[in-house]
């Protein structure tokens, strides 16, 4: 058996993880506190947030500055943490990681640094309903300097994406095809694979919004072949304000700059100055050292519960979170079938709105996410202003779905229903 | 903390129960907003004249907080001068600060929204329908409700 079958027959050993994870532990009032926001943000192990504190108090500082012992281990752990990212997204070459703040400046990089450089009037950018908006804006400030025009894919019924128009909306005039890997409000996993063949078909490039699916999916940028990946690290475990960007090395290389600053020149004369090599010439200025090396840990932790084990622990409870939602008398977004879906569970309970939903869970310990979920178009689509949404992740159990089902009786009870 | 503070029973009365909840197309004056952090949107509809608001109504959709909290407002608020309306919002403001400790001679049903101010994040929900009603009137609506981190 490879190393790789072995960890994918390896079920996730959830209470060994849960004792990793300090806050879990805490209360909420007099209940134990019970986690369904990891799509907003993960927790941290007590390895991620070591690595970081270890840093600290024992490496700390600048790196690729000083020439000093503790510059020189700075910036072999920081270098270090770049390669553990490469690797763990089937990255070819650790310079294609461009660190970032997490997807949202990732997003912002390629719209600067390579949309407005690229585009012109009548190209088009091909986005979906479904996008974070994070995933939207950044475009429409590209468009709106570049005379480019904005197209979306639309969502069916079900929460899937409406592709029997795909070829009227993905043509010789789109240039990029900007689409998530996993809807943050739906769960929906949209057929990859098919989208960037069909874009790279028409000469178009592809940016995939990593922010839920990079956490909780495998992911080989090889395979894929996508030509942009952003990266979130708080919502793998990872530091808040630690992530990236992967993107083709070709493409990086031709790419303009974004932040300008110290680091990603090459030399400086009073009117101009030359760029850094790639990764580089993207990390102006004193970067997020140490939540980098966070990271880093957080993908050694991920690494050694195999990815396969997580996507499966994952599917099990959304499965199971669907089906004890819709008995409940939920309405549950997104498609149902936990093969195309990711474990972001909206949903819409009795006449309760989300917002009040989530007051009373919290006395019960529950911390769901209520809102629009920066999701305003799906929101739309969908005929609601707002859902409450669960969702899960490795350190998730059955039991806990079970507080959230119970929990909604006491709305319920509120509300006199 | 109990959930008795803030779903008290007027606010549930009034949630189930708008009152005023309708459009007004004569209205002289009228302003729409929306809560970015949970999607909720109310538009306010006031009749007033000779400084005097005459009849306030709202449409809308939101929460149990902010749609009991706009149904509250329409009734405190109709039949006083314009003056007495902006003294009104000042005192609501205050006690979702937390800073006026109102009877309910003093503000009515309204202080049933006075357990909210133990949940810091619903607070832009009662003060919705408020910033509204003072950007109607031609105020400057308070900050409560813009801008929020969502």
């Amino acid at each position: 058996m490879s190393l790789t079958e072995e960890r994918s027959a390896r079920a996730l050993d959830v209470a060994r993880i849960r004792a990793d994870f300090p806050v879990l532990q805490r209360t909420v009032g007099d209940r134990p506190l019970v986690y369904l926001d990891s799509a907003a943000t993960s927790q941290k192990p007590r390895q991620v947030i070591d690595a970081e504190s270890d840093f600290y108090a024992h490496h700390n500082a600048n790196a690729h500055r000083g020439l000093y012992m503790l510059a020189e281990e700075a910036t072999e752990m920081y270098e270090g943490a770049r390669g553990k990212l490469a690797r763990f997204i089937g990255a070819p070459d650790p310079a294609t990681i461009v660190f970032t703040r997490g997807t949202t400046e990732s997003t912002n990089l390629v719209a600067y640094a390579w949309a407005r450089r690229e585009l012109k009037e009548g190209d088009e950018i091909l986005l979906t309903d479904m996008e974070h908006h994070s995933n939207i804006v950044p475009w429409q400030i590209a468009a709106r300097d570049t005379g480019a025009v904005l197209r979306y894919i639309p969502l069916s019924d079900d929460g899937l994406l409406e592709l029997s128009d795909l070829g009227s909306l993905l043509t010789e005039r789109t240039r990029l095809l900007a689409v998530t890997g996993m809807s943050n409000s739906l769960g929906t996993l949209p057929p990859m694979g098919q989208l960037i063949d069909a874009a790279h078909a028409v000469g178009a490039l592809v940016l995939v919004d990593g922010a839920q699916l990079v956490p909780h999916v495998p992911v080989d940028v090889t395979e894929l072949d996508c030509d942009f990946l952003t990266i979130s690290g708080h919502k793998m475990l990872g530091p808040t304000a630690s992530g990236g960007l992967y993107g083709k090395l070709d493409l990086l290389e031709r790419m303009d700059v974004f932040l300008a600053g110290g680091h990603m020149i090459d030399e400086v004369f009073h009117e101009r100055a030359t760029w850094n090599v790639v990764p580089y010439k993207f990390e102006a200025g004193t970067m997020n050292i140490a939540q980098e090396i966070g990271l880093g840990a957080a993908v050694d932790y991920l690494e050694a519960l195999g990815m396969d084990a997580v996507r499966a622990h994952e599917e099990e409870i959304t499965a199971y979170a669907i089906s004890r939602l819709l008995e409940a008398g939920a309405r549950v977004f997104g498609p149902h079938d936990t093969s195309v879906r990711g474990g972001a569970v909206s949903f819409w309970y009795r006449d309760v709105h989300p917002h009040d939903l989530a007051t009373i869970l919290n006395e019960e310990g529950i911390a769901i996410r209520a809102g629009h979920h920066c999701n305003q178009l799906v929101m739309r689509r969908y005929g609601v202003p707002a859902t409450a949404r669960a969702s899960f992740y490795v350190y998730n159990t059955n039991e806990e779905v079970d507080v959230l089902v119970e929990a909604l009786a006491k709305a319920e009870d509120v509300f006199g229903l | 903390m109990a959930l008795d503070d803030i779903y008290k029973e007027v606010i549930l009365d009034h949630y189930k129960n708008p009152r005023n909840k309708r459009e007004m197309p004569d209205a002289e004056l009228s302003c729409s907003r929306n809560n970015p952090l949970c999607g909720d949107e109310i538009t306010v509809f006031v009749h007033a004249e000779d400084g005097k608001v005459h009849e306030v109504s709202f449409m809308g959709q939101g929460c149990s907080i902010s749609q009991s909290s706009a149904s509250m407002m329409t009734e405190a608020v109709a039949g006083k001068a314009v003056e007495d309306v902006h003294a009104l919002i000042g005192d609501f403001r205050s006690m979702m600060a937390g800073d006026l400790d109102p009877s309910e001679e003093e503000l009515g049903d309204l202080v049933a929204l006075k357990g909210v101010v133990k949940y810091p994040i619903r607070i832009k929900c009662a003060v919705l329908a408020w910033d509204v009603l003072q950007e109607a009137l031609g105020g400057t609506g308070g900050e409560a409700s813009g801008g929020s981190p969502h």
